[in-house]
């Protein structure tokens, strides 16, 4: 396939902007071309034209190319050290102030980090002091999140980072499987309110005490990931935290000194100043 | 020996490895000037879900340590870097890493193809791409776009690895400058250093 040249994306981008309000021009190029690039093969068209042709033309064709043009690849428990930290350290801390919790998953995706959080909360006894909200720009993958039903097959590696997070508690009892596929236990869930909501253009629209953003702006340049982590920081009480993925880093964007670093191999930072 | 292609215009090597590269690529690392010139960017098929451990196996020989580079880190001149475990790692434009957590390719992430591919667009005729044992695929298609772009393209010699596969799958499909045992690497690294003072 011929190469995807730069002028290209941008009229693509344009083309979106103008039409349907998203904003993807600074998305990180390598990987906004590679996805690009997935989407051409997908539907096999032969040059990027002919995909803004049909962007331009086709609203529900334009959302599901939101769906494959943003990255839903999640496990549960990604990275247990993580979760350890936030189990032992950050969530007593919090609790030593007050006893309501409120918690952002900021780009959800398919919800398994919903999943682990209401889990780890569950386990800890304050799941119902807990007030989740998540929200992802893909309207159909947060179909996927509410549903809690994921492949068995991918349980395997759930299963290992639960173990490697060291619980007490086994993860097999918080679903079954049936058919190939596991059924998460919505109960979990029950009081997550997941909504629609695109970082980039979208309001800042509540306080928490953790967000967490966690390998969504590695998507974004760096002018983008300035403007997002402003939009995060406003969203974070005072003394909050925010956690990031594990090889992502606040060091390069403008705000970076409203934050201090609490761990720095799991990117979890605490906000000290508005 | 003697190398043709050897001067002083590549700004970054990229080396790919999977199954029975890590003595090679071990030997390697120990065998370089402590001043070399250039950024070494490695993906090696590592374990998915173990972060720690590999970076430090690799940094016990090696003349310097190797760095897993965070998204949006720039590439520094002589600096040995290496995909981090469950990420492909990219090379943007302004020569900055770029992360990300896309779908496994060649059943990889890192994917070597990925790595080889995005440095090969942004260092176009200045990249010397090497190739390692391994047992899959990946990276073949990263190889040809070295060479695609001007690189200069080199496998391990395939009767040296332990599995040939990779390097094969990439002599298949795209013209290789050279094709080298282990320490004739060392060598022509050693040479090309020496354009570089």
């Amino acid at each position: 396939m011929q190469e995807i040249q730069i002028v290209d994306i941008r009229k693509l981008t344009e083309t979106i902007k103008s039409k349907y309000g998203y904003d993807f021009t600074n998305y990180a190029m390598s990987s906004f071309k590679r996805r690009v690039s997935r989407v051409l093969e997908l539907y096999k068209f032969p040059n990027i034209e002919t995909l803004i042709t049909r962007i331009s033309d086709d609203k529900a064709f334009f959302e599901d190319f939101v769906t494959e043009i943003t990255v839903n690849v999640t496990e549960m428990f990604r990275d247990p050290p993580f979760w350890r930290e936030l189990r032992d350290k950050i969530l007593p801390n919090i609790m030593l102030n007050h006893n309501k919790i409120t918690i952002w998953h900021a780009g959800c995706s398919s919800g398994e980090e919903v999943y682990s959080m209401a889990i780890m909360l569950k386990e800890m006894g304050i799941l119902d002091n807990c007030r989740i909200i998540a929200t992802d720009i893909d309207h159909e993958i947060l179909e996927k999140a509410k549903e809690g039903i994921y492949p068995a097959k991918n349980m395997e590696l759930n299963e290992k980072n639960y173990f490697r997070y060291r619980s007490s508690g086994q993860l097999a009892d918080y679903y079954e499987v049936k058919n190939g596929k596991a059924y998460m236990d919505r109960s979990l869930v029950k009081d997550v309110s997941y909504r629609k909501h695109d970082l980039v253009n979208g309001i800042v629209f509540n306080k928490f005490d953790i967000v967490l953003c966690r390998n969504v702006m590695i998507y974004f340049n760096q002018t983008l990931q300035n403007e997002v982590l402003k939009k995060l920081h406003e969203s974070i009480f005072k003394y909050g935290y925010l956690a990031i993925g594990s090889k992502e880093s606040l060091i390069w964007c403008e705000i970076a000194n409203r934050f201090i670093v609490v761990n720095n191999e799991e990117k979890i930072y605490k906000k000290i100043r508005e | 020996m003697k190398f043709a292609k050897l001067n002083n215009t590549y700004k970054a090597i990229v080396v790919g490895g999977s199954a029975g590269s890590f003595q090679g690529i071990t030997r390697i690392l120990s065998s370089l000037p402590s001043d070399f010139p250039l950024p070494v960017i490695m993906c090696l098929h590592r374990l998915k879900h173990v972060r720690e451990g590999f970076t430090e196996a690799l940094s016990i020989k090696s003349v310097k340590p190797v760095i897993e580079p965070h998204d949006k880190e720039s590439v520094k001149k002589g600096n040995f870097y290496l995909a981090p475990a469950n990420y492909h790692l990219s090379v943007e434009l302004g020569n900055t890493f770029a992360l990300s957590t896309e779908e496994m390719v060649n059943n990889s992430r890192p994917s070597i193809d990925i790595t080889l591919e995005s440095s090969a667009y942004v260092f176009k005729d200045k990249l010397i791409g090497i190739l390692l044992s391994g047992a899959n695929k990946d990276g073949a298609i990263g190889m040809q776009k070295i060479k695609d772009r001007g690189g200069l393209t080199i496998i391990q010699e395939p009767a040296e690895c332990m599995i040939d596969t990779m390097p094969a799958a990439a002599k298949a499909i795209t013209e290789i400058d050279y094709t080298l045992k282990i320490d004739e690497i060392i060598v022509f690294l050693n040479q090309l250093y020496k354009y570089y003072r």
